[in-house]
């Protein structure tokens, strides 16, 4: 899960790791009011889940309220398009307004998971405001790393090797060494999968600062922290993912027109990759789950034939704690329930596989069966396109 | 022959009195596998199911002689869960739960690290030596005895490579599925080190996914040590870089971790790669000379 990076700066506010003083506004009298209070030269900045706002023109430097109020006017309600939200751009609902820092140097640090060691890395870099995939390709030198261990996480000598590392000295050096601590901390108590300051600062008066902040949070461990979810912002989702995943359905919207349901994160993949091989294009990644029942299945139903792109329909299970016949009852439940017209193609194979065909043949309903995977894309590609 | 488990292996399952634990338990036994009980804590000395139910790991070991553990205890639980079946001294856990938060799993592989305990999984379908022994939740009746070995990150996608090797007679020694999450127990190479020292196991499938290195490094290895004709595909072709497809290990992230990129590495290893998921069988059968 995603945050704005207002929320980052509140939490990491609370663990103390020194961010600019600034607050949250939803219109341009709000923004011009924070910016009273902060007083001098302030930076406005659209709040969305994507990185590159700068270039895109979601980011405006302001001398006084009045400009805070003008830019963050132009910034609200604008769609942002940047090289990370979709084409159409995401709307900006939000503006964070914070006072301007002077900054003398821009550096980079972030913690994530190194899944071949199975355990957390520190990175931290000199070439700050820079993507860091870049500076891994370009500047591999520039980039120190520090793996904690699992069990105790992050220790302060690490902290001050990276900091070290990072050219600090006296003062900026211990304010470093305590922000790689404290948001160490963070990520750590909050379950992040990645917290990322990029740039770092160091200001012409001294201070090292996290001037932009982001935290990702790992999906498996929200139920522990019902402060994280409540953070949640739907505005920055597809619809469609948002209704999914109120009945606990893993579906992503992609934009071709063979609508794909599946049981298991594995098949569903391989069910788009042979749709994609038959010349067609998987309207979406939808994973019933392994037990879903009837209700789950109309649901999923449901949700994949509302996307307005999708031609057809492939319906890919292998019956291990779904069983075909739950599967089939589901189907037919949905079908009729919404009276559609969509062509459907339906392989499933496994447990109770004759009752769920009989099932389908004996409803009246105009299914089209497939013997195997790849036949079943065949017959789907084949349907959307005579749809079209 | 299989590798890690067969007739002689005996099972508890943690969380036996749950309703996935219950169900799971008894087509286990079905199948033939010594289901020997299972642990619930404050339900032990009961009877559940006709399984004797005891509070503790180590009180399992102790009265049922059990080596082998099968979890199904909710996210929450399940890293104490295998840490328990570990310090018990269980040679072989199975987690099968689904969400275990990453910093548990982080913390379990450091614990395991210091036992002598394997772990597959989590968030795996268990594993399988068809016609001796079924540890999870794969339907049995899909497998058939012989030569060929199955490692995998999949569940269902698992049973359509075994489904497919079926139908053409190409029973298998041991099916294991390693699970879809960034940090398992067991590694792809683990598995085909076993199955490479097999003298039963003629041949490995492979089946990777998007995300990670794990397929890479397998790549690497297999290499310098696998001699067996392989073959291998990678699902996620299509997926989109930045989303989690389903699996929490299943993302590609920076560019990274791309289908295409896998396959190539196997390719580079001299493993057989299938483009469509449809052909992993047929392409089996056609590297064995086998062709039906």
């Amino acid at each position: 899960m995603k945050i704005h990076e207002y929320q980052a700066k509140a939490m990491l506010r609370e663990f103390g790791v020194l961010v600019p003083n600034g607050d949250v506004a939803a219109t341009p009298a709000e923004a011009r009011a924070i910016a009273l209070r902060l007083r001098g030269r302030v930076v406005v900045k659209a709040q969305v889940h994507a990185g590159g706002r700068g270039k895109a023109g979601g980011v405006k430097l302001a001398d006084d309220p009045s400009g805070a109020e003008s830019a963050a006017s132009q910034i609200l309600g604008m769609m942002l398009k940047t090289p990370q939200t979709p084409p159409e751009g995401i709307k900006v609902l939000k503006v964070l307004v914070e006072e301007a820092s002077p900054i003398a140097t821009e550096l980079y640090l972030s913690m994530t998971l190194d899944r071949a060691r199975g355990t957390h890395v520190v990175m931290a870099s000199s070439a700050g405001g820079m993507d860091i995939e870049e500076v891994a390709e370009s500047h591999p030198g520039k980039i120190i790393r520090e793996w904690t261990d699992p069990a105790l996480g992050v220790q302060a000598f690490q902290a001050r090797n990276l900091a070290f590392g990072l050219g600090l000295t006296g003062d900026q050096f211990k304010s470093a060494v305590s922000l790689i601590l404290g948001l160490f901390r963070v990520y750590l108590d909050k379950d992040c999968s990645l917290a990322e300051i990029n740039p770092l600062v160091v200001t012409r008066d001294g201070r090292v600062l996290a001037l932009d902040a982001k935290l990702n949070f790992d999906d498996n461990a929200l139920y522990r922290h019902p402060e994280i979810v409540a953070l949640r912002d739907t505005n920055e989702e597809a619809p469609l993912d948002v209704e999914a995943s109120k009945h606990s359905l893993n579906y992503i919207k992609l934009d071709g027109n063979v609508g794909c349901m599946v049981n298991g994160a594995g098949l569903a993949m391989a069910t788009m990759d042979i749709v994609k091989l038959a010349g067609g294009a998987p309207a979406n990644f939808l994973d019933v789950g392994g037990g879903a029942s009837p209700e789950q299945v109309e649901n999923a139903f449901r949700i994949l034939s509302s996307d307005p792109h999708v031609k057809a329909v492939f319906i890919n299970v292998f019956g291990g704690i779904l069983r075909c016949d739950r599967l089939a009852e589901g189907l037919i439940a949905a079908i009729k329930k919404l009276g559609l017209s969509l062509p459907v193609v339906v392989r499933m194979e496994g447990t109770n596989v004759e009752l769920g065909r009989k099932m389908l043949a004996e409803s009246g309903l105009n299914f089209t069966t497939a013997d195997d995977m790849g036949q079943g894309a065949a017959k789907a590609v084949e349907l959307a396109r005579g749809a079209r | 022959m299989s590798i890690l488990v067969d007739r002689s292996t005996r099972v508890i399952v943690q969380g036996i009195t749950g309703r996935e634990g219950t169900f799971h338990a008894q087509r286990c036994k079905e199948y033939g596998t010594q289901v020997v009980g299972g642990v619930t804590p404050g339900k032990g000395g009961t009877t559940h199911e006709r399984f004797p139910v005891w509070n503790t790991v180590d009180d399992a070991v102790a009265a049922a002689g059990a080596d082998c553990a099968l979890i199904f205890v909710p996210p929450p639980a399940a890293a104490d869960a295998i840490m328990e079946a570990a310090d018990a001294g269980v040679p072989l856990i199975a987690c099968i739960t689904e969400g275990v938060p990453v910093n548990d799993m982080v913390r379990v592989k450091a614990f395991l690290a210091r036992t002598a305990s394997r772990l597959i999984g989590p968030n795996c379908p268990g594993l399988i030596s068809p016609g001796k022994a079924k540890i999870g939740i794969m339907p049995g009746h899909i497998h058939k005895e012989g030569g060929i070995g199955v490692v995998s990150r999949s569940g269902t996608l698992t049973y359509e490579v075994v489904h497919q090797l079926t139908l053409r007679g190409l029973g298998q020694s041991t099916c294991v599925g390693i699970g879809g999450d960034p940090v398992n127990g067991t590694s792809f190479i683990d598995v085909l080190r076993l199955f490479q020292d097999d003298p039963h196991t003629e041949a490995i499938m492979m089946i990777g996914e998007i995300g990670g290195s794990a397929e890479e490094e397998a790549a690497a290895f297999v290499k310098a040590h696998v001699t067996k004709p392989m073959v291998g595909f990678i699902c996620g072709q299509t997926a989109p870089p930045g989303r989690r497809m389903g699996h929490a290990g299943a993302i590609i992230a920076g560019g990274k971790g791309t289908a295409s990129e896998k396959m190539r590495a196997l390719e580079a290893a001299g493993i057989t790669t299938v483009s469509s998921p449809a052909d992993m069988g047929a392409t089996m059968a056609r590297v064995l000379g086998k062709g039906k």
